[in-house]
This record gives structure tokens, sequence and C-alpha cells, in this order.
């Protein structure tokens, strides 16, 4: 499977979920255990993104560099509910400034 | 005109200084803020695409097609790891399925026309349902809905195609910092998640630990699939406590 497939099956995936919640009557989805789920599973995925792409180095090791400095520049930022754009624009200044560092 | 007085404050007004009436022009405004601030966020999707090795059609055609943040940031991020196609999709198809859940709320409170249900569709994420949510009548939550899907689609898509346009100068990613971008994209879609009380915090953190631990031994794009444990885990657990709880009172 190439990119443009993932990218259409993507799409499809994502289209036929939102129209399935509109079209189907509220009792036969809305039940606790699938709220739970939905609200749960992306709060899950976020945090694992996060993680991975803060602290993975190559195919499967792990490393604490200046990303990490970055991420907790952009927590600080994010605490103090900046906007999306400045809480990412503060993780790239910040990973950028650390690399800058001599030694 | 008329629309506008009609009036939405409840017969026995409290003593207290009533909240300022809801009238079109105050949702529209609200679902215009909405709509164009979050939708200049595309910028850092157009960006992450092009820097993940996607085509600048590639990106765009995620943003016009799929637009849903969270899982587009998902998918490209599952690609530049060099994980298989299908674990990505996975993943980012997890991130999406909250987008039923607003369907199903957001449809008894439009009563929208069956025709007109598979263009709404499209429309239904965080941010118009957010918007939607909070409107006091059947009216207003039309018109919040509308305003805040089409204007945050018309720029969502915009700036993709700037920030993918616009990436190809940047070159290596490592330079500047900009590899710090992905994870603060996530943290900041994770942020105001984690302010809700409940089980919330410990299924980040559990989820995060999972994928960690499990990239150690699994191929790229297989981690976060393995952070969805996180959710019957912290069940199990929270279950287990209580009844733990239970038995020693």
């Amino acid at each position: 499977m190439n990119v443009w497939s993932a990218v259409l099956v993507l799409s499809a995936g994502c289209y036929l979920l939102k129209l399935l919640g509109l079209s189907i009557p509220a009792g036969l989805l809305d039940r606790p255990a699938v709220r739970r789920f939905a609200a749960l599973a992306p709060v899950a995925l976020l945090a694992a993104l996060t993680a991975l792409q803060t602290f993975g180095h190559g195919a499967h090791g792990l490393a604490l560099d200046a990303r990490a400095l970055g991420l907790a520049a952009a927590g600080i930022a994010l605490w103090r509910r900046a906007p999306f754009l400045v809480v990412v624009l503060v993780a790239v200044v910040a990973t950028a400034a650390v690399r800058l560092l001599p030694g | 005109m008329i629309a506008r007085q009609r009036n939405r404050q409840p017969a026995s007004a409290p003593t207290a200084a009533p909240p300022p009436p809801v009238t079109d022009r105050t949702v529209v405004r609200d679902a215009l803020g909405v709509g164009l601030a979050i939708g200049a966020s595309g910028l850092a999707f157009g960006v992450a695409g092009v820097t993940a090795h996607l085509t600048v059609w590639q990106t765009c055609a995620l943003s016009l097609l799929a637009f849903t943040g969270a899982s587009q940031f998902a998918l490209v991020a599952a690609l530049a790891a060099g994980a298989a196609p299908m674990a990505g999709v996975a993943g980012a198809l997890f991130l999406s399925v909250r987008n039923s859940l607003y369907g199903l709320r957001l449809g008894p409170r439009l009563e929208l026309p069956r025709l007109l249900r598979p263009l709404a569709a499209q429309g239904v994420i965080d941010e118009t349902t957010a918007v939607a949510m909070v409107q006091p009548d059947r009216r207003s939550t039309r018109i919040g809905f509308a305003v805040t899907a089409v204007s945050l689609y018309l720029t969502w898509n915009l700036t993709t195609l700037v920030g993918a346009l616009g990436a190809g100068a940047l070159g290596d990613s490592s330079r500047f910092g900009l590899d710090a971008a992905g994870p603060a994209v996530f943290l900041a879609l994770l942020g105001p998640q984690l302010r809700a009380a409940g089980e919330t915090r410990s299924v980040a953190l559990l989820g995060a630990a999972l994928a960690l631990g499990a990239s150690l031994v699994l191929p790229a794009g297989l981690p976060v699939l393995a952070a969805v444990a996180a959710v019957p885990i912290a069940g199990l657990l929270r279950g287990s406590r209580k009844s733990g709880s239970e038995e020693a009172s």
C-alpha cells in the first residue's frame, strides 16, 4: 500500500465515522463503554505520539536530547494557555536554541 | 431583525447581571473567531506533511478529504517514522472515532434534513462541536456549526497549501529544531484534555509509557497502537482499586 492509498483510505474512514454519528439513532452507540473509549483512546494515542516523537531515536532507541527541552518549554506555554501555533513555535525555537549552545 | 429580538433569557431572570444575549451576530463572530484561529494551524500541518516526504498534493488531499487535524498529523507522523501505511491509518482512525460521538450529540440539536447530512458530516469535528453545543437554540446551533465549519475548512486548507509550499524551502527538519514541531503539535492537541478531571491523566501517562516500551521491540507504527491498551488497562486498575477499597471498608 503506497502513500496515496493511505491518504485515501484514511479520508474515506474519517468521513464515514463522521457520517455514522449524524445518521444513526443516538441510543445505538451512545453507551458508557463506547463513550469512554471514544474519549480516552485519543488521549492515549496523543500521549503516545508526543512521547515517541520526543524520545524516539532511530528504529528502536530512546534518547534524551534537545527535543525534550523544547517540549518542556512548549508544555509551559501550553500551561499558560498560549494558542496552538505559539506552543509549536516555542518548541521549535527552544529546541533550536539548545542546539546552538556550545558543547 | 425580529429574529434578533427573540428573548432568550429565562422568564425568571436572576437578580445578578444577565449574560449578554445571543444574537446571530454574536454567534457568527464567535464561530469565525474559532474557525480562523484554529484554521491557521493548517500551516503546521502543511509543513509536517512535506517534511514527512508526502507530496504537496498528498498533504493537501488529507486536509481536503480527511479534514480532522489530529488524525492527519498522526498519519503523517507514522509515515515519517517508516511505519507500514496500514498501521498508520489504523492509529489515525482510532483518533477520529470521537467524531462519531460528536455527530450523535449534534444530530438531534441540528435536526438536519436527510439530504444535507452527507454534506454536514464533513464538518463534524472538535471545534464545530464545541461552538455548536454551547448555543441556546436550534437556529444559533445551526449558524454556529455552519460558520465554524466553512471558515475552518477554507482556512485550514489554504494554510495547509501555504505550509506545504513553504516547507520545501526550509530543508532539513532537524535544522532549527523543526523536528520538535511534531511532538509539540500532539502535546498541544492533548493539553486541553489533561485539564479534565478523572482518569484522563493516568491514561495519558500509561499510553506514553506503553508506546515507549513497545518502541524498543515493535516495528514503527505499532507502538502507537499499543497505547490504545492503556484505556482498558486503566479501566481494570480503576475497577480493582474500587473493589479493593470496598473490601477494605
